[in-house]
């Protein structure tokens, strides 16, 4: 009977806040705002907005990076899972996706910043050896005007995300009974991956392309880290005037929070007519028959690109580390003049707080999160309805609202709502805030493998006499630890990488590890955000060595229970 | 069944206890020390630009003072920009939330606070009745009653005093210029090796503020609301300056650090070699935290230099009005001002009027050691005021009409 309740309450729990917080933000938007003095509805809010110099070009921007961001790393991700042979090398990619799905968002921006600046990294190792540059050149890289290394920055991030995604959904294909039979009528490997698989995989991941769209559409912190600036994305740009000191502009901010959730909308409806454009000419290439043309490039091709996101994350990271202990460290040294623990030492005392409380909120938004996946799949299995698969309108469908809902559009909105139930703005509130995000993101992860896991298990042990429960607790839930620990491993790191929610919802008094970085990144001082980046991207990390470590050693002497490898 | 009976009993017993409390009377601060009593055990929750580490140190050092002194808990709740405080205490004007609001105490001036009093968010007056306030010799410290121009009016007391400097690289500039004409002809000579923080950053309203000030005759009209003046006539000489620097600047004027930190952070990569910044001591606090090399000191220009003061407010519907007070007198008092002062812990320049203090107090601030590239007082020049706030506020929308790309 409980079970029954889960998918509804779990599309109120989610569903709820975000309209609640979307009309908040619509009311303003019009005009209607007592405290303010705005009473009466009105054009206003929006003549203001189209006022504001360069609003075109900040819509475009964010337009633009969310559209190409996606179509690069969906590409990349795609070839490369088409040109993955099982060699040792694809191997040790795949592993390398869940540390790089654990470093934040603004972490690895930090990194991308500070290799491809005039004065970063790669200009260093360079300098003045190669290009005779004494002193960094003036060149306009980070946060061009075309929000080029934006996307660069969002790109890194997001193929990882996809490629876990694709990876969670292939297994249900049976890719390689489908490439052997494409082989045998002559098609090359790579080739016959991307003609047989690819159209069967794609509606199965259609949702987390929607989100990352969604995402690279609306991203904050990214874009004040590498975004263009004269004008800003489009959200950047919402967040100034949320927080401009003249209050009146709240109005318009409203507004511009509406039309933010307007460009996320017609990005994602510009995808959906790509994707059908796609279909279209996609079809005709399979129908011609072609079997070997491009076979090698494409393949070279999905690899290298895979290598050199990854290769970027990582030297990125490593140069925040090093940042960390950088003593004077000026242009073109490629290594500081000297090294110093200080920056770590000032941070110490000041780390205990934040990280107990990013722990225990992430914790427990995890674990509700988890219950409830757990009690809506057993529900669906129970009652033997499936949702459609890759369908955005099915109920349980509504579960992905949050991610493609731009927080910046509801989250003001949903500050005043909990301040109208008189909430106060603790722990809860913001364990709460972050539920919204890590539901469906453990969904997500977790719902395929338990959609798939053998029925006969269960039958099985339902004929020895055991109750559906006991079938639960004892056969399936034992058998799926795998999947559910790296639901929660990917459940935290969402947790840990929220900025907005925590600090609206808890009103900037709950300090976690990305407040507290996100507001010394304020300052600049990139000894500091080393420090921070990197203890923030080492919590997540301790969730993931968790979820791969946790089933090998308790189920070490059975292979088939350890998970992927 | 006597279990559930049980349960439900708190919850009886709390109801008419809830009831009968009655609404809180904001507390009297013409009766100090019944505010003292009052703020006794009392959480206060402090809103304050957190980008600097010396200065949420030095808000960590004040806490364990007054934890000590008054038994009042401090909480620094970090904020990345002080209008985030301002819009929780509007979030909560919005709810109905007038009694129990999560904000007690913020760091704010110039624009926030003109809002903030607009609308009405403030509680006060009560700074006047402040212990230490007279120390700071009001009567004849126009700064202290006028926060850019608009009248204090007893709803913040005040806590720091800045001014903008610029600072360069004695490595790599030979002669720094004194005015802004000069700095116009020293960045045709150096272009890329100059910028100022991109407008609507405080910094980079100072700058354009001060170059204003520099280049126009007659500045008693930015003292005034702009409605009053022919803003066209009056800052036709500063878009012309700003259009003839501009191809000059680093990345060409395309691209402008977003604050104080990052400009600093183009200093210590090398990119430019002349910065400003809003605090006299920054320069050596840079060089003791590894961010500039030692060859930096600072400058100011022969007309003067924009400054002002900062302050401690209390929105109206705080919860713990008397905590906030007493941490708000105490961050004014001798100790913790000398403390503030020392480049060593912060560097923000006191408040406090010297001549007002006691032999004891004034030698706490003689003995400290400004640092290498810090300005003496004597050599700080003279002070410019803020114009008022709604020049700024135009000053900035006509700034991105022209810079923002269409």
């Amino acid at each position: 009977m409980i079970l029954r309740l889960a998918p509804l309450l779990i599309v109120t729990l989610l569903v709820g806040p975000i309209l609640a917080g979307l009309v908040m933000a619509m009311l303003p938007a019009f005009g209607y705002l007592p405290a303010l003095g705005g009473t009466e509805f009105s054009l206003t809010p929006w003549r203001e907005l189209f006022a504001q110099p360069g609003l075109a070009r900040s819509v475009a921007i964010s337009f633009s990076s969310g559209l190409v961001t996606t179509l690069i790393s969906l590409t990349v991700v795609l070839l490369f899972l088409a040109g993955a042979s099982g060699s040792r090398l694809d191997r040790w990619i795949r592993r390398m996706v869940s540390p790089l799905l654990s470093i934040p968002h603004a972490a690895a921006a930090f990194g991308l910043a500070f290799l491809i600046a005039p004065s970063g990294l790669i200009s260093r190792l360079v300098s003045p050896g190669v290009t005779g540059w004494e002193r960094p050149p003036d060149l306009l890289i980070v946060q061009d005007p075309w929000g080029l290394s934006l996307m660069a920055g969002l790109v890194i991030k997001e193929i990882p995300f996809l490629l876990l995604m694709s990876l969670a959904a292939l297994p249900q294909l049976d890719p390689d009974r489908r490439v052997a039979m494409a082989r045998s009528l002559g098609y090359r490997p790579t080739i016959a991956w991307l003609k047989a698989v690819m159209p069967a995989l794609y509606p199965l991941i259609r949702l987390p392309v929607y989100a990352v769209i969604a995402y690279a559409t609306s991203v904050v912190d990214v874009a004040l880290i590498l975004g263009p600036t004269l004008p800003p994305t489009l959200s950047v740009s919402i967040l100034t005037w949320f927080h401009d000191p003249d209050l009146a502009r709240r109005f318009m901010a409203s507004a511009g929070a509406v039309l933010q959730l307007g460009v996320t909308a017609a990005a994602l409806a510009t995808w959906w007519c790509l994707e059908c454009l796609v279909a279209r000419l996609g079809r005709r290439w399979i129908d011609r028959g072609g079997r070997r043309r491009g076979e090698l490039s494409l393949r070279l091709a999905g690899k290298g690109l895979i290598l050199l996101a990854t290769f970027t994350a990582f030297v990125g990271i490593a140069s925040l580390a090093l940042n960390s202990v950088a003593g004077f460290w000026r242009f073109p040294d490629v290594l500081p003049q000297g090294f110093t623990t200080s920056h770590w030492l000032r941070a110490l005392p000041n780390l205990s707080g934040p990280v107990a409380s990013t722990v225990l909120i992430a914790t427990a938004a995890t674990l509700i999160a988890l219950v409830l996946t757990l009690a809506a799949l057993e529900n669906e299995q129970r009652t033997g309805r499936h949702p459609a698969q890759g369908r955005l309108v099915s109920s349980l469908g509504l579960l992905y609202l949050p991610l493609i809902v731009p927080q910046i559009a509801f989250l003001f909105g949903l500050v005043v709502v909990m301040e109208s139930l008189g909430t106060r703005p603790q722990h809860a509130l913001v364990i709460f805030g972050h539920l919204l995000f890590v539901l469906p993101y453990v969904f997500l992860s977790l719902s395929e493998a338990y959609r798939r896991f053998d029925p006969r298990w269960s039958q099985l042990a339902l004929s020895l006499g055991a109750s559906r429960n006991t079938a639960f607790w004892r056969v399936r839930l034992p058998m799926l630890l795998a999947p559910m620990l790296t639901a929660c491993a990917v459940g935290l790191a969402v947790s840990i990488g929220q900025y907005l929610p925590t600090q609206l919802l808890g009103a900037g008094r709950v300090p976690t590890v990305t407040t507290e970085a996100l507001s010394l990144a304020a300052g600049g001082n990139r000894r500091v955000i080393g420090v921070w980046a990197l203890v923030q991207a080492s919590l997540p990390l301790v969730g993931f060595i968790i979820a791969v470590g946790l089933p090998r050693l308790l189920w070490s002497n059975r292979r088939g229970m350890r998970g992927s490898p | 069944m006597p279990i559930r009976a049980f349960s439900a009993l708190p919850l009886l017993l709390a109801t008419p206890l809830l009831l009968a409390t009655p609404l809180h009377a904001d507390p009297d601060p013409g009766d100090w020390e019944s505010v003292l009593d009052e703020a006794r055990g009392q959480t206060v929750y402090w809103y304050a630009w957190a980008g600097e580490e010396r200065t949420n140190d030095y808000i960590q050092w004040t806490g364990r003072q007054v934890a000590e002194q008054f038994d009042i808990e401090l909480v620094h709740v970090k904020i990345g920009d002080t209008a985030e405080a301002v819009s929780r205490v509007l979030a909560e004007k919005q709810a109905g939330n007038h009694e129990r609001g999560n904000v007690d105490l913020i760091w704010v001036n110039g624009e926030n606070f003109a809002t903030m009093k607009a609308n009405d968010l403030l509680f006060g007056p009560w700074s006047e009745q402040a212990p230490h306030y007279p120390l700071t010799d009001p009567e004849n410290t126009p700064a202290v009653r006028y926060d850019w121009t608009i009248p204090v009016d007893g709803l913040e007391l005040p806590w720091s005093n800045s001014q903008v400097v610029f600072y360069y690289d004695t490595a790599l500039v030979d002669e720094h210029p004194r005015s802004m004409p000069e700095l116009l002809d020293w960045a045709r000579e150096n272009p890329g090796d100059f910028t100022y923080a991109r407008v609507p950053n405080f910094l980079g309203n100072a700058f354009i503020t001060q170059a204003l000030l520099e280049l126009s005759d007659d500045t008693e009209r930015f003292y005034a609301p702009v409605e009053e003046a022919d803003f066209e006539a009056a800052t036709a000489p500063l878009w012309d300056f700003l259009d003839e620097l501009h191809p000059h600047l680093w990345r060409s004027g395309r691209a402008f650090p977003a604050n104080s930190a990052e400009l600093r952070r183009l200093m210590g990569d090398g990119e430019i070699s002349i910065g400003l910044s809003f605090s006299t001591t920054e320069a050596s606090g840079a060089i003791a935290n590894f961010e500039l090399p030692d060859s930096v000191r600072s400058y100011v220009h022969d007309d003067g230099m924009i400054g002002n003061m900062s302050f401690l407010a209390i929105p109206y519907n705080a919860q713990h009005k008397a905590g906030a007070m007493v941490v708000a007198d105490y961050l004014l008092s001798p100790e913790a001002q000398a403390e503030k002062q020392d480049p060593v812990v912060w560097g923000s320049n006191t408040v406090l009027s010297l001549d007002t203090l006691s032999e004891e107090d004034r030698a706490r601030f003689q003995d400290i050691d400004l640092g290498i590239a810090t300005l003496a007082p004597d050599e700080l020049g003279q002070v410019l005021g803020q114009p008022h706030p709604s020049w700024v506020d135009a000053l900035e929308a006509a700034w991105q009409a022209r810079h923002v790309r269409n």
